[in-house]
């Protein structure tokens, strides 16, 4: 097996065991060092986000809103390790050369065309949906999906078999190549 | 910044850097996982679970952590992991990994961010309902799926190995 896939990445078993690796310590570093164990997610922290951007126009909303109270409208550890995978995302790829200014996937313009209005009105969408469905779920592929299977959580098996479940059938129904 | 900001910045930076590194943020490999045609985001997702697992009950023994369990709502499971794949689908990406993507210059998942900031905000808006309604149908509550079989945590690793590594190999045998 080699090493380097032939996009100049790693390959995805290192890759994925060293996060592994990496949220065992963070587990284990939040405990110490926080005084309780956080575990890596990334969903809540739109909550918070979408939070603070409301406050700026809405800040009686906000307060009296039931969910932002609950979630705490804060900048948060999640918050920054958010921040955190774009800042980490860019130095990689600066490094390896892979950084690419891009307006539309290559596997959507085969697709749907290279309408850049198109991709942004899909995207735009289906982030809302996500995040709505996120929201319920409690979490996202992070959070319910790596964090809650390495805890073996009876959410993170359920929530997972439906993300996956419901993503391949809507992908089958969406990616159809034009006749 | 406090050691909780410092902390998770540092985590996510690692986290963001090996995502980047196994080319798992892109809109083609996550939309190419779910058309069954490329599986490196599993392969990456496995590794990752297969790994963690050990960590996590290994520390938990020792008492060094604590688990977290999300609620097992089966309501808010079912209607909102089908809402989250649907959408995973069409947006192309997941919460975390659309940052990730727009750091390696691939600008148009700005537009998924904006999508999930203002769903986060509907969420908000809707969360009294869905209290109300879906949450409100069947709660297991915070509980491990060794807990509902009744069986050793490690005997659920042990099993989860097995299948995934039959899994890989049948994806590596198939090219996938």
């Amino acid at each position: 097996m080699r090493l380097v896939t032939s996009d100049g990445g790693w390959n995805p078993y290192l890759g994925g065991a060293l996060v592994g690796l990496l949220a065992i310590a963070s587990a284990y570093a939040t405990t110490k060092w926080l005084g309780k164990t956080a575990y890596l997610g990334a969903s809540t922290t739109f909550v918070r986000a979408a939070g603070l951007a409301e406050k700026t126009i809405a800040a009686e909303r906000v307060s009296a809103n039931e969910y932002f109270t609950k979630e705490k409208v804060r900048v948060d550890w999640q918050f920054m390790l958010v921040i955190g995978i774009f800042l980490g995302a860019l130095a990689s790829s600066l490094l390896d050369r892979s950084f690419k200014l891009e307006a539309v996937p290559p596997l959507w313009e085969q697709y749907f065309g290279p309408s850049i209005a198109k991709r942004a009105v899909a995207a735009f969408l289906g982030g809302a949906v996500a995040m709505i469905g996120a929201r319920l779920a409690d979490g996202c592929t992070s959070g319910n999906g790596l964090s809650g299977l390495m805890q073996l959580s009876l959410s993170g098996f359920v929530a997972l078999a439906m993300f996956f479940g419901v993503g391949v059938a809507t992908a089958k129904l969406v990616y159809r190549r034009a006749e | 910044m406090g050691t909780e900001h410092i902390l998770g910045l540092a985590t996510g930076t690692i986290f963001g850097f090996l995502l980047q590194k196994g080319r798992v943020l892109r809109f083609d490999k996550q939309v190419g996982a779910l058309l069954l045609k490329d599986m490196t985001i599993f392969k990456f997702m496995l590794s990752a679970i297969m790994v963690g697992m050990v960590g996590v009950y290994a520390l938990q023994a020792m008492g060094a952590i604590s688990l977290s369990h999300k609620a097992a709502n089966l309501g808010g499971l079912l209607l909102g992991g089908a809402l989250f794949g649907a959408g995973w689908a069409i947006m192309g990406f997941c919460p975390g990994t659309s940052l990730g993507a727009i750091g390696e210059g691939r600008w148009h998942a700005v537009f998924a961010l904006l999508g999930m900031l203002v769903g986060a905000a509907i969420f908000a808006e809707l969360f009294p309902l869905m209290k109300s309604t879906v949450l409100a149908w069947k709660d297991f509550g915070k509980v491990s799926l060794p807990d509902v079989l009744g069986i050793s945590p490690w005997a659920v690793i042990a099993a989860f190995w097995i299948v995934s590594i039959g899994m890989l190999a049948w994806f590596e045998k198939k090219g996938l």
